[in-house]
């Protein structure tokens, strides 16, 4: 694995090879492990070690990467000369602007505030053998036999290692462990679902998680059909966060600029309900990445909507610069760098991508669970999960998809069967105008999205627009 | 390289395995693009490493590194049979491999022009062209274009005396128009959406692409679709172009195939399949008019998944797929052949580079086109009413892969055999069997294409791999349309 040491070594050896105004080396390693199950055996068993280096060099507005994995000297001199090869050759860009120095990348934006992100490094999650992994599997096969269901699923873990250099002094690194278990039960005409994953291994519990998929392949078996059309729906975390996902793209001062973006001519406008809070904080407890983002700017908090309002977008060096520059700068709130930069040279500049759901109970042990939400529905569809969710119309934000692994008719208060899957044509604007309750936010992670910390959301009119057979 | 593939693989020897091989992997990659007259990225990367597969104790074990020292592979031949170990603890079965003559072959893909011999000046030059084309189209508000080449050379030795060196190469590229006014953002792109066209050829796959002579049409239809009307809803006629009926079978026929969809290995994320095994050979999948192969040969042309061996040694075949109508094969790989007593692998095992485990994946799955001469002004010539669809622009399908849902970019309505007004938004929807039960015609030889879908993900952790699909248009009778606007 690398070490920060080792990394500036390479580093200070990449920088006497270029010829380059300046240098930027982006690192990245990691030490990779998955234990794969179905039919419940173990059926594939992987691990992985790579580390990389990716070298972007500066020429006076000229800028472009060469990334390799191999650090002997013929390797890095190669990726040297094909970054320069690749930067020479450009019209000079009036807008990239110079890498930035230590005391830059640390800086306070207007109107946002800087915080460190905590540890997340664990040993106990790096220490996770092989044989850890098949003994928590066995487990889940366990119960998986013990309800005649058939488990298939993952448990993987990891340790990372982050760090960026430039030739202006920056240097940066962020260890991270991250272990993950994600579970299907499978019954004859049903299934059941759950995800998580945390930096620490400790705040995982396989059985638990288990015991809840399998329990709902139990109760949606014998689905009925219930006829398309729009219902209110509880979605579970996981059901959040993959269709609000979709969303997020748009936050971007680089996607107002291309007028590709769904907040384009919206920002400052009440477009959701007042009870949609939504910020991007890497240091929240419950989050997990890199305190840097990809030109080594600290991460910091950007209040993104706040009581239904869309308050501002998140912005990298460059498009700061321009966005102060453009036609737009009066109508799209506070401009600064957030430290949300993709590595660059890129198309698409920046996202959030540590989203926080905020809710305002007044006590937060009243605040509403997915029970209550059930106890208080008259009439509804409980959905544990959706997949393949796919943009239908990219300013209306409509995306389609689909219900899986649990979806459940919800009468009377109760939850009283399974149903057949629907298809989805839903408006993310129309759905987060619609949000009658929501739960505490917890992190959750889906296969659609990036992992988030989400509440469940009860929402009205949620419109299916087919059944599928199963 | 080779060297090192030779001594993971001894070190597997010494430690009980019923099975090693190993796959060291040298993968070279070029991706250039532009936005609004301004080169958008240009990278280079390069990925070496070596991936060792073992089977130990009935089970599999895999562990790979991008470290080449001969300590290094030592440990990762260690960990691939520890791993293996571990495996066992929770199995049910041995793994059992169809057996197969271990090869001895040396073989590149076929090109004219290696795309690295390229100056990327030549490459910038053209992309930056295309994006003024577009941007010159009033009403345009973003351009973009791309362009992007891949070298995987790989070296694969097994325990069984496999020797296979093989070189790949895929080209591909593109561009597509934005036009946002009102309240509206609409998009054209040219050869195909989401990265273009792609195949396992060299730099004359830009060069015939075409991409300067398109790319002024594709900013005009852009900005033209905000005057069109909305697609109506309901039950049509449909011809879809040969693009989006590529994307048509990647989703509803070549992800069902995959015979470990359908064993039950992918259902925590990619899902599962409707086509269970007692489907096989009987199923009436489509029409008589509907035939579909898998086939990775160089004879079915340069698709994204042409190759001479696929990953575990198995040379490249031709599976029908879909004969007439009915089903009659999957995709399948020596571990899973023996579940349709097949005594030999179809031949389709694939990994995304050098730290993956090689898994089952679509080859080029086509479907045949008609054997009478029909061209797409013919076809739409002889439809009466109905509706034109043109490039994909979303897609989704459940995870049994029934009911689909698709997007395109364009359309135009077909009225009296004559292509007549444009229309916005268009979508279609349907479950898998009735939609390849209600086609009616397709075209010939003459307007059929190998299209490349670059972007296919499957397995955990996801590896994302190049498929082909060859299409000509078709004809499909009582499709709904308009589902995706439904009620919104």
């Amino acid at each position: 694995m690398l070490t920060k040491e080792k990394a500036a070594d390479i580093f200070d050896l990449i920088c006497g090879f270029s010829s380059a105004d300046e240098v930027e080396c982006i690192f990245t390693g990691s030490r990779f492990a998955l234990t794969r199950f179905a039919n419940n055996t173990i059926h594939q068993n992987v691990e992985e070690e790579n580390s990389v280096v990716s070298i972007r060099t500066n020429f006076g507005g000229r800028t472009a990467r060469a990334t390799v994995n191999q650090f002997d000297r013929d390797s890095l001199r190669r990726a040297v000369d094909a970054s320069e090869k690749l930067a020479r050759i450009q019209v000079p860009d009036p807008d990239l602007l110079p890498m930035p120095t230590p005391a830059e990348a640390t800086a306070e934006g207007e109107g946002v505030l800087s915080t460190q992100a905590p540890s997340r490094f664990f040993e106990e999650t790096a220490a996770i053998a092989p044989a850890d992994r098949a003994e928590v599997v066995k487990g889940i096969v366990s119960i998986a036999d013990r309800h005649k269901l058939t488990a298939a699923g993952i448990y993987s873990s990891s340790e990372s290692e982050e760090g960026i250099f430039n030739s202006r002094g920056l240097a940066d690194w962020h260890r991270q462990t991250m272990a993950e278990v994600s579970i299907t039960m499978l019954g004859n005409d049903s299934s059941g679902w759950q995800k998580l994953n945390s930096p620490n291994v400790c705040l995982l519990d396989p059985t638990r998680l288990a015991d809840t998929a399998a329990q709902k392949a139990v109760d949606s078996t014998h689905p009925r059909e219930l006829a398309p059309g729009k219902y209110t729906v509880i979605l579970e975390p996981a059901a959040v966060l993959d269709i609000v996902g979709f969303m997020f793209w748009d936050y971007s001062g680089v996607a107002i600029l291309d007028q590709r973006s769904f907040l384009n001519d919206r920002i400052g406008t009440k477009l959701f309900g007042d009870n949609i809070n939504i910020a991007d904080d890497v240091t929240h407890p419950m989050q997990a990445g890199s305190p840097f983002d990809g030109e080594g700017m600290r991460r910091q908090r950007v209040q993104l909507v706040e009581n239904g309002v869309v308050k501002r977008v998140v912005y990298a060096r460059s498009t700061a610069k321009k966005m102060r520059a453009s036609e737009y700068a009066a109508k799209v709130g506070p401009i600064a760098p957030t430290g949300h930069g993709f590595p660059l040279p890129n198309e698409i500049g920046e996202m959030p991508m540590n989203i926080v759901f905020g809710t305002v109970f007044a006590t937060p042990e009243n605040a509403p669970t997915v029970e209550k939400m059930i106890a208080s529905t008259e009439r509804g569809v409980l959905v544990t999960r959706l997949w393949y969710i796919r943009e239908v119309d990219p300013y209306e934000k409509i995306v389609t998809g689909m219900t899986r692994d649990g979806t459940f008719l919800v009468e009377n208060g109760k939850v009283q069967c399974g149903l057949r899957n629907f298809r989805f044509n839903q408006s993310l604007i129309a759905l987060l105008s619609n949000v009658e309750g929501m739960s505490q936010p917890a992190r959750a992670c889906g296969e659609e999205s990036f992992d988030m910390v989400v509440p469940a959301m009860k929402v009205r009119e949620f419109n299916f627009t087919e059944v599928t057979k199963f | 390289m080779k060297a090192a593939a030779q001594q993971a693989l001894d070190a597997t020897s010494a430690r009980g395995v019923t099975y090693a091989d190993a796959r060291a992997v040298a993968m070279r990659n070029r991706s250039l693009s532009t936005k609004n007259g301004r080169v958008g990225h240009a990278s280079e990367s390069e990925s070496l490493g070596i991936g060792v597969r073992v089977i130990a104790d009935g089970a599999w074990g895999f562990a790979a590194s991008s470290d080449l020292s001969r300590a290094s592979l030592a440990a990762a031949a260690e960990r691939a049979v520890a791993i293996a170990r571990a495996s066992a603890r929770v199995k049910r079965e041995n793994v059992r491999l169809a057996p197969e003559a271990p090869a001895v072959a040396d073989w590149t893909t076929p090109y004219k022009v290696d795309p690295f011999s390229t100056s990327v000046e030549e490459n910038i030059d053209l992309l930056l062209k295309a994006d003024a084309e577009m941007n010159a189209v009033a009403g345009v508000t973003l351009a973009e274009t791309g362009m992007n080449f891949l070298r995987e050379e790989s070296w694969f030795l097994s325990s069984e005396g496999a020797d296979i060196h093989q070189t790949k190469y895929s080209t591909g590229g593109g561009c597509t128009a934005y036009a946002f006014a009102a309240s509206e953002i609409q998009k054209r792109s040219y050869p195909n959406s989401f990265g273009g066209q792609w195949q396992n050829r060299g730099y004359e796959q830009i060069e015939e692409m075409k991409l300067l002579e398109n790319a002024r049409r594709v900013g005009e239809e852009a900005v033209a679709l905000h005057s069109a009307e909305q697609c109506p809803e309901g039950a049509f006629t449909i011809v879809l172009d040969g693009s989006q009926l590529g994307l048509q079978i990647h989703e509803s026929v070549g992800h069902p195939i995959e015979l470990d969809r359908v064993l039950g290995m992918e259902a925590n994320f990619a899902g599962t399949s409707f086509l269970t095994l007692e489907k096989l050979g009987k199923l009436r999948y489509g029409s008589e008019i509907v035939n579909v192969v898998a086939d990775a040969r160089q004879e079915h042309g340069p698709g994204l998944g042409t190759f001479a061996y696929d990953d575990e040694g198995v040379p490249a075949q031709s599976t029908p797929i879909i004969t007439n109508g009915r089903f009659t094969g999957y995709l399948s790989s020596r571990e899973t052949a023996h579940t349709i007593n097949a005594t030999r692998s179809g031949g389709t095992l694939r990994a995304e580079g050098w730290n993956r485990l090689p898994m089952i994946r679509m080859t080029n799955v086509s479907i045949l086109p008609g054997e009478e001469p029909l061209t797409l002004e013919q076809l739409i010539a002889s439809t009466g009413d109905g509706i034109y669809m043109e490039t994909n622009k979303s897609w989704s399908i459940d995870d049994k892969r029934y009911n689909f849902q698709f997007g395109c970019e364009i359309a135009w309505e077909i009225k009296n055999g004559k292509r007549v007004r444009m229309l916005k938004n268009p979508s279609y929807s349907g479950i898998t069997t009735e939609f390849w039960n209600s086609m009616d015609a397709i075209c010939s030889r003459d307007e059929w294409t190998l299209w490349g879908t670059p972007n296919c993900g499957k397995g955990q952790p996801q590896q994302v791999v190049g498929t082909g699909h060859g299409a000509s248009p078709a004809r499909f009778r009582n499709i709904r349309v308009g589902s995706a606007y439904k009620g919104s």
